[in-house]
């Protein structure tokens, strides 16, 4: 089998699924096709910037820098620039993934990835900003303390509870990114 | 606006790229290219999954969920809701700004804002992608558990 069409094996199965759902159910058709061109905008709008972000971050920052600031042995310093580069990112989460990967790819340690990926779910200044305006300091602010609390808790669990054999799978998984 | 700050962002550093090394930047360009290519079966299966289940679970019938559901099933219900949608912060936050209004419970409120950041159950395919099963999945059922927490943490605190 050609080794595209397997790549997109799943996509297609999908597709044909996502098809049949607004064939059989036409009560959700318009809301479903509404958001899938709505979804599929803000992607295009989002994909571009961070993925150009993404390639000048592989090509201009060596190795040897990330791994002391954001590697095994940093730290604090390392936790605080997890948080930090999290929080300043924009978009929605999907977008951490693939950033998250090439940051493991130049030696950040697993425990500052997940922070990482925390902080970009949950402690984006920008969108803070909009939380307080919307739902009040009080509510935003809490929410935030908790949720670094949280980012932080959640990351020590999961570097205790994911076996050795298992994270030197994903680095070596994600050295292969070219 | 945050959209624009990104893209602001990324031509500052592609210029100064541009500048330094114009043969670095191609690679980048490349890599970047790559990267995107590689996630892309993924993206796409997300998109449809986003779709159908935002067909499903519209802002009604979160406000429904929301308003309603007080008590202890209120903040589940809420945290599952917010843990299988997918909507900007833009768009949740003036829902969840008029849901508080309309007197649902802050507590309710902080489970769905606290677990629709955390947890992205319709995400899952690319989380897996790159961090593979056992770590894409504990870390969401983690930031589920946690956005109960937090919820009441909220609650608490508006109250005061």
């Amino acid at each position: 089998m050609n080794k595209s069409f397997k790549r997109y094996l799943s996509t297609i199965v999908i597709s044909l699924a996502f098809i049949a759902f607004i064939v059989f159910f036409p009560a959700w058709r318009d809301k479903a096709v509404t958001s899938i061109f709505f979804q599929t905008k803000t992607m295009l709008l989002v994909i571009p910037p961070i993925f150009i972000l993404l390639g000048l971050f592989d090509v201009w920052i060596p190795r040897e820098k990330m791994t002391r600031y954001m590697g095994t042995g940093s730290g604090f310093k390392g936790t605080g620039l997890a948080f930090l580069l999290g929080s300043f990112a924009a978009g929605p989460l999907y977008g951490a993934f693939p950033f998250a990967a090439v940051l493991m790819k130049k030696g950040a340690s697993f425990t500052n990835i997940l922070i990482f990926i925390g902080a970009w779910s949950t402690t984006k200044i920008p969108m803070l900003l909009f939380e307080m305006a919307a739902l009040g300091k009080r509510f935003a602010l809490s929410r935030l303390a908790i949720d670094i609390v949280g980012i932080i808790i959640i990351a020590g669990a999961i570097k205790l509870a994911v076996p050795k054999k298992e994270m030197t799978r994903l680095y070596d998984q994600a050295e292969q990114i070219d | 606006m945050e959209t624009i700050l990104l893209y602001g962002i990324a031509a500052l550093a592609l210029f100064f790229s541009l500048i330094k090394d114009k043969q670095k930047t191609k690679t980048a360009l490349k890599k970047a290219w790559k990267a995107f290519e590689g996630i892309l079966p993924q993206f796409i299966n997300v998109l449809f999954f986003v779709a159908t289940v935002l067909a499903i679970v519209d802002t009604a019938t979160i406000s429904r969920v929301l308003g309603s559901g007080s008590g202890f099933l209120g903040i589940i219900g809420a945290s599952l809701i917010g843990a299988i949608t997918l909507i900007p912060g833009f768009v949740a936050f003036p829902a969840a700004a008029a849901l508080l209004h309309n007197g649902a419970g802050a507590t309710q409120v902080a489970a769905f804002v606290s677990s629709l950041m955390m947890v992205g159950v319709v995400t899952l395919p690319m989380e897996i992608k790159y961090f593979g099963k056992r770590v894409a999945i504990l870390r969401n059922v983690l930031a589920w558990l946690f956005s109960i927490l937090a919820a009441f943490f909220v609650g608490w605190v508006v109250m005061l």
